[in-house]
């Protein structure tokens, strides 16, 4: 494909992705009554009430601060617990390896419904309800197994030889993963830290489920956008909007791991 | 095959900053094997770039043969790059790997069959030709990626960048041997990077040794052991390395801690002029016990190795440390080891540069 | 890659193993639980059986939200698949665009799924929406509320919009991870960019690409929010798939007993794809 070609193509997608986010940042600014009765690609009375009303309603900024703790710590307890067992899966044989790795995976597979309620009576039975840390756990059902899928991939990637290498140069198992393995898989590690961060930012129901005041995250709150008058579009805009703050910043933040290629140093 | 000139040849990343190469002037013959020796940093990786096409250098010219190569794509250099770790098409065969290039050139299968089948036999990978190139060792790997370098009849030259890295140690000497072995058949121009003496010693004609982006010098291999003209070069290769000892000038006899040792007579006058720093530098293996009638001088005694077939010494001449390597156990009496340094062995220094040696 | 044995490894996997354990097991035994159990009220339960699980699997309702279900999937893994991968290798490999690129693709991400369901139910909308409007005016009579076929386009378009990028985003990161050297030893080689992309790209992606199609295939069968709130699972219920059909047994008409039994087979169904898929993939990296 030609260079410019290749650009127009991914230009024309850029594009595509922000025309809903666009008419989203416009519902944001416009009134409930202009969103639901005119096609205008500007607000044509432009409002900032709803922005207003979020940063000071006590009721609403509480659940971007909850939804973002729980999803920061579920990030450092994913990759913390994938990263080794990734490695194990990678590199070494041992008794139902093929099995286990599977089975992680099916742990995304249940549809959440009617699990919802065994969950609840699950946490509240370890006392941990209406905490960060149940939903940062609960969240862990997912993203663990997902963590531990990607990075498996990255790390099978990048060959044997070059642990070996690094063993007879003498380096210590925690050295040789953390000086010479982590750089190889940065854009892995990246990429999973990313998904993480954004799956559990988004899941809805289990967090619904698993707290009531002290953790409630910001998604259970914009539920609470229907109203005596319908749905309050306008606020809801506005939470979206503003729901999409933290999730950029996290992608800021790994870009530069992404998009590091694998650059096999001095070995 | 070609013949590789190096004209002017310089190298900075970034305009107005620091040299990676400094500005060199070579010819290297056609179908020679040269070793790039140095430690890490010191350039090698960066002038094979330069050879390769993967890098235009900042000032200077490559030549392959006649042709002004500097500005062309690897693509067009028709050279062949074996890397630090196996690189090979994961879903070919090892015959498809190996017939990669020559299809991509549209020549006719019966000669691709041919060819491929000639270059296995002489690499040793006739018995895998069939097998998925994915599943076989690391060696046979780099094999087969040397493979695709010489399938090509016309290539220019073939560049390794430190391919041994990834191989197990003891098949290290297997894949070197084959090297030279295809090198003698073939008579292709091959430069080869390392920072392991042993590998450059052994596998190249001559030894490009380089130090923060200058080559010290090129020689074959023994021209690099007796008469090193850069004192790096001394201590890089050898093992252990080239003893140096500061000294003084008189006459033709250089004074190493009170000690008179005989030096080449123009040596020592070329030494005296030149006014820098002086040295006086020599082998551990060429220094020679001295005979009972010799007077000789002598050297305290820290530590002996015995490592089979030599022995190792370390001691100190004054406040110098100083190696020795004998062949046979010599008595060590108690007021140290009595040696002569062959006054052909005994090698001046100025400034770390070898003195009327032509540095 | 030839593993070594080691069951010491197993240390290295316990903690993911517990961790997961704790979440996994105990819900999943209780559902089995009342699967074969009729559940009047609290205290009141008789065990049935399979009698649920038979049930299920005779509703013609659930039939008909199967059939739709496996449609919709299959539709979203042969467009969401090909077109991700393309698009990747259409992103810049460095250079500050690459920034740009990354956030602007992690956006439809990071949307709550609700809210997705919501800007597409204003978006196309024939009257208000920017994309509803626009589609009118070319001449076509576009109406999601009112026809299935255009409500079955929509659902479409919006889960392409809604999840493409996790597609281009794994395997941008794949294609990073291939070292220079395959491609330096290519253009030695005279490859072509066909060639290229077929015996180095495309191999050296087959990690990324099954965690992908799984992702896609587990999430898209289990789709509920967007689909949802954008039409309801109508006109009628031509857009009505399992999740939703689950979701009324269990909540709507709180019969938890067979909505167990349908979770369980729900389940199984994914598990089995997953697990076909999973097969296919790992075998084809086998051959020779």
């Amino acid at each position: 494909m030609g260079s410019n070609r290749r650009y127009i193509f991914l230009g024309l997608w850029l594009v595509f992705l922000m025309l809903p986010i666009y008419w989203l940042i416009m519902m944001s600014l416009k009134t409930n009554q202009e969103i639901l009765s005119t096609f205008s690609l500007w607000p044509q009375n432009l409002t900032v009430d709803n922005y207003i009303k979020i940063f000071t309603d006590p009721t609403w900024y509480p659940g971007y601060i909850n939804s973002t703790l729980y999803v920061l710590m579920n990030v450092v307890i994913s990759l913390t617990v994938a990263l080794p067992a990734a490695y194990a899966f990678s590199r070494y044989n041992f008794l139902g390896d093929k099995h286990l790795f599977f089975w992680l995976l099916t742990n995304i597979m249940a549809p959440p419904a009617v699990f919802l309620l065994p969950f609840f009576e699950l946490y509240q039975s370890v006392g941990i309800y209406d905490t960060h840390i149940a939903v940062a756990l609960a969240h862990t059902l997912f993203t663990v197994p997902l963590a531990v899928w990607i990075l498996e991939g990255f790390m099978s990637g990048v060959p044997k030889e070059i642990d070996e290498t690094a063993y007879l140069d003498g380096y210590s198992w925690p050295r040789f993963f953390i000086t010479i393995f982590l750089p190889l898989i940065r854009s892995g590690v990246g990429v999973t830290a990313f998904f993480c961060f954004m799956f559990s930012w988004v899941e809805l129901l289990l967090a619904r489920t698993l707290t009531s005041v002290e953790a409630k995250p910001i998604a259970v709150t914009m539920t609470r956008t229907v109203g005596a008058s319908g749905l309050d579009w306008g606020l809801l805009a506005t939470a979206g909007v503003l729901t999409l703050v933290p999730g950029t910043l996290v992608i800021w933040f790994v870009r530069k791991h992404i998009a590091r290629g694998f650059a096999l140093g001095r070995v | 095959m070609a013949r590789i000139e190096l004209n002017n040849l310089a190298h900075q990343y970034a305009p107005g900053g620091e040299y990676a190469l400094q500005p060199m002037q070579h010819v290297w013959e056609d179908g020679g094997a040269y070793a790039l020796l140095g430690p890490s940093g010191c350039g090698k990786t960066t002038l094979l770039n330069i050879i390769s096409g993967l890098l235009t250098p900042s000032q200077g010219q490559v030549l392959f043969g006649d042709q002004d190569v500097t500005r062309l794509p690897p693509e067009q250099r028709n050279i062949g790059q074996v890397f630090q770790f196996p690189v090979i098409y994961d879903t070919m065969s090892v015959f498809d790997n190996l017939a990669f290039p020559l299809r991509n050139r549209r020549l006719s299968e019966d000669y691709v069959s041919r060819r491929v089948t000639q270059i296995a036999g002489m690499l040793g990978l006739d018995e895998v030709l069939k097998r998925r190139a994915k599943n076989l060792t690391a060696d046979a790997k780099q094999k087969i990626s040397l493979g695709r370098g010489l399938v090509r009849e016309d290539v220019a030259a073939v560049l390794f960048d430190e391919p041994l890295t990834v191989i197990d140690p003891h098949l290290k000497w297997q894949l070197r041997r084959k090297l030279r072995e295809v090198h003698e058949q073939l008579n292709l121009t091959l430069v080869y990077v390392t920072h392991d003496q042993t590998e450059a010693l052994t596998f190249a004609d001559k030894v490009v040794v380089m130090l923060a982006g200058q080559v010290l010098q090129v020689g074959t291999p023994q021209a690099l052991f007796e008469r090193p003209e850069h004192t790096f070069v001394g201590y890089f290769i050898g093992s252990p390395g080239m003893n140096f000892m500061d000294c003084q000038v008189e006459g033709s006899e250089a004074i190493v801690a009170g000690e008179r040792i005989a030096v080449d007579p123009a040596m020592a006058a070329a030494a005296s002029e030149s006014g820098g720093q002086l040295q006086l530098g020599i082998r551990p293996g060429l220094i020679r016990p001295a005979a009972a009638d010799e007077a000789g001088l002598t050297i305290q005694v820290d530590q002996v190795e015995d490592l089979g077939d030599y022995e190792l010494i370390t001691g100190h001449l004054g406040e110098h440390k100083i190696h020795v390597r004998l062949e046979e156990s010599e008595k060590i009496g108690s007021d140290g080891l009595k040696v002569v340094f062959p006054t052909e062995h005994s090698l001046l220094y100025a400034d770390d540069r070898l003195v009327g040696g032509g540095a | 890659m030839d593993k070594r044995e080691y069951q010491w490894a197993w240390l290295m996997v316990l903690p993911v193993v517990l961790i997961v354990a704790f979440s996994a097991i105990m819900p999943l035994m209780t559902v089995v639980n009342y699967s074969v159990q009729d559940i009047f009220g609290p205290g009141s339960r008789f065990f049935v059986g399979t009698e649920w699980f038979k049930e299920v699997l005779r509703d013609p309702a659930l039939h008909g939200a199967l059939i739709r279900q496996i449609i919709f999937s299959a539709a979203v893994l042969v467009i969401q698949i090909p077109l991700g991968i393309a698009l990747a290798l259409c992103m810049p490999k460095k250079g500050p665009w690459v920034s740009v690129a990354l956030v602007l693709l992690a956006l439809p991400l990071l949307v709550p799924w609700n809210v997705v369901g919501t800007i597409w139910q204003v978006f196309a909308r024939p009257d208000v929406g920017l994309a509803g409007v626009a589609i009118n005016s070319l001449g076509f009579d576009y109406n999601y509320t009112g026809d299935p076929i255009d409500a079955w386009f929509t659902v479409l378009v919006m889960d392409v919009w809604h999840w493409t990028s996790l597609v281009i985003l794994l395997c941008y990161a794949g294609l990073q991870a291939i070292p220079d050297a395959f491609y330096q030893a290519a253009r030695i080689d005279g490859a072509s960019r066909w060639a290229v992309f077929r015996y180095i790209e495309l191999p050296k992606l087959k990690g990324v690409l099954l965690i992908a199609i799984l992702l896609r295939f587990i999430f898209s069968f289990r789709i509920y929010a967007e689909p949802f709130v954008l039409t309801g699972g109508g006109p009628g219920n031509s857009t009505t798939f399992l999740s939703q059909s689950l979701t009324t047994m269990a909540v709507g008409q709180f019969d938890l007993g067979p909505a167990a039994a349908f979770s369980l087979i729900y389940f199984l169904i994914i598990l089995l794809f997953s697990y076909v898929f999973y097969l296919t993939i790992l075998n084809m990296d086998r051959e020779g």
